[in-house]
């Protein structure tokens, strides 16, 4: 397991921000992290951005920042990247390749009107896959709506049960006061929202928000001296799932993969984990991980969901107590850097009094990038309190 | 000194440019056939086609006609748009799925594990791309 630690967190807290540049709010959320650990930008000599950074790679924020560096990674990976960026960040401290490390993600899609969920897709013909998948226009919800139909044929999964997890999240937001929709919502509302690509609900996509987040991975020493209240990194792990040439199942992410790999690094099972924050760009997404991290078996994931098992305070696993990319925030369209954001408010016994996990010392937080129903990307982290 | 006038650059050009590797693929589709791709090393065919298998590495992959028959894997409506369109994932005769638009049906009809058969359509390339249709009971 790594030593360098998770020393810093912040969210910024604007859902719409059309007064502020791209660049700008990446810049207010890594001075908004290194606040909270205590550090400022000149302390900064490693800096980790995905393709949500304008410019190439991390040159134009590191321009932008004023940063002095001797390490940086622009490792893409969609949604998944900042969770992935975590377990990097703390390699190359480990390495000796840096002491503070720096990540960070902003956008506003909400601003610029980009809600990608539901519009074409677009992709230059280089791309080898695109002249096979374009010309047929599968927007993200589709994709996943397709992900969701083939599974509830084959295990009988239902609408109501996918309705769960968007109950579970608006239960949560409505503690948030900075969560777009705080407001709660039953089975039958989402049931009643009009239908996006089936068996997807309005109800069942993200939100579409401005802002952003970051993060700073430090070495502990570094921690200590600062008295930053600090998060240890026990297990992280990678995966990249695509068509196998045909032969995907498409009832199975890259969790299974990554998944198994934190959880081996980290030495402990699905069953120690006592809050999870779970990528949520569409319930069905939800489902699929919980199934593939092993919190529950294949197929069962309906059944593991329903009845309120995913509310703090109600079920067995606290899942996305800010109110996660459902209800409260999916910054830049890319949704890993909230949820890493929650599992260390968790650890540090900062959530929202309403949703804290009593005594929590183990988390998990899972991202993923990309497109189930084609080829994505997923991340796996394990996070443990100090102390 | 010449000055080329630039012809205006049709879409399949610029297809075939980017990737010339898959120009059979499209001269077949413009004649109303869909091919696969198989490996002669593993015996797997695969889709969307490579000269080099995607399945175990081998460059020793040909074409070979696809029956054009299959079953729906799994297939969503497009419904917030105002002519809602059907994709989905066919389940080959042949082995392997492939992702498409399924044409001529009532999308509330489409079920899994219902037989299509290929078509050819322009959806708006400017070339036609294989989709499908329920096949005749």
């Amino acid at each position: 397991m790594p030593s360098a630690v998770i020393a810093g967190v912040y969210e910024h807290p604007l859902r719409k921000a059309p007064d502020r540049s791209t660049a700008l709010l990446h810049a207010e959320c890594a001075r908004g992290a290194l606040a909270d650990a205590g550090l400022s930008l000149a302390d900064v000599d490693g800096y980790f951005c995905a393709g949500d950074a304008p410019g190439f790679g991390a040159l134009a924020m590191a321009e932008y920042l004023g940063l002095r560096l001797q390490h940086v990674d622009s490792t893409e990976l969609g949604g998944a990247s900042y969770v992935s960026h975590v377990a990097r960040a703390a390699a190359a401290v480990d390495a000796g390749r840096c002491n503070v490390a720096l990540v960070t993600l902003a956008g506003r899609p909400r601003s610029e009107g980009r809600s990608v969920g539901t519009s074409a897709r677009s992709a230059p013909m280089q791309v080898p896959d695109t002249a096979f998948e374009i010309p047929y226009r599968p927007n993200v919800t589709l994709l996943y709506a397709m992900c969701a139909k083939r599974h509830m044929h084959e295990y009988g999964t239902t609408s109501e049960q996918l309705a769960w997890i968007r109950v579970a999240a608006s239960q949560h937001a409505q503690h948030n006061p900075h969560a777009l929709l705080r407001e709660p919502v039953t089975v039958q509302d989402v049931l009643d929202s009009p239908l996006v690509a089936d068996p997807l609900h309005r109800l069942d996509c993200c939100v579409v928000t401005d802002g952003g987040g970051a993060i700073v991975v430090t070495r502990r020493e570094i921690a200590r001296e600062l008295r930053a209240q600090s998060v240890a990194i026990r297990g992280a792990g990678d995966a990249i799932y695509h068509l196998q040439g045909g032969a995907a199942d498409l009832t199975r992410t890259g969790a299974a993969l990554s998944g198994r790999t934190a959880f081996a690094q980290a030495g402990v099972r699905p069953a120690d984990i006592q809050y999870a924050s779970i990528y949520d760009s569409f319930t069905i997404t939800v489902l699929l991980q919980l199934e593939d991290l092993g919190f529950c078996a294949k197929g069962e994931g309906g059944r593991f969901v329903a009845d309120g098992n995913l509310i703090a305070g109600v079920g067995r696993l606290p899942f996305n107590t800010d109110g996660g990319g459902q209800c409260n925030n999916h910054p830049a369209n890319r949704g890993g850097m909230t949820k890493v954001i929650e599992a260390v408010r968790q650890l540090r016994g900062r959530a929202h009094p309403a949703v804290q996990v009593p005594d929590c010392r183990l988390a998990l937080a899972q991202g993923l990038g990309g497109w189930i129903g084609t080829r994505h990307a997923s991340s796996t982290l394990i996070l443990e309190r100090i102390g | 000194m010449t000055v080329n006038t630039p012809s205006p650059q049709q879409p399949l050009d610029e297809l075939l440019a980017a990737a010339p590797e898959t120009a059979a693929y499209w001269q077949a589709a413009a004649e109303g056939r869909l091919l696969l791709r198989r490996c002669e090393a593993c015996g797997r065919s695969h889709h969307y086609p490579r000269p080099i298998c995607p399945h175990c590495g081998s460059d020793r992959t040909a074409w070979r006609a696809a029956s054009g028959q299959g079953t729906i894997h799994t297939f969503s409506v497009m419904r917030r748009i105002d002519e809602p369109y059907a994709i989905g994932y066919v389940d080959l005769a042949e082995g392997c799925r492939m992702l498409t638009q399924f044409v001529d049906a009532e999308p509330d009809a489409l079920r899994i594990g219902a037989p299509v058969q290929v078509a050819f359509r322009d959806l708006g390339q400017g070339y036609p791309v294989p989709v499908f249709h329920p096949a005749a009971a």
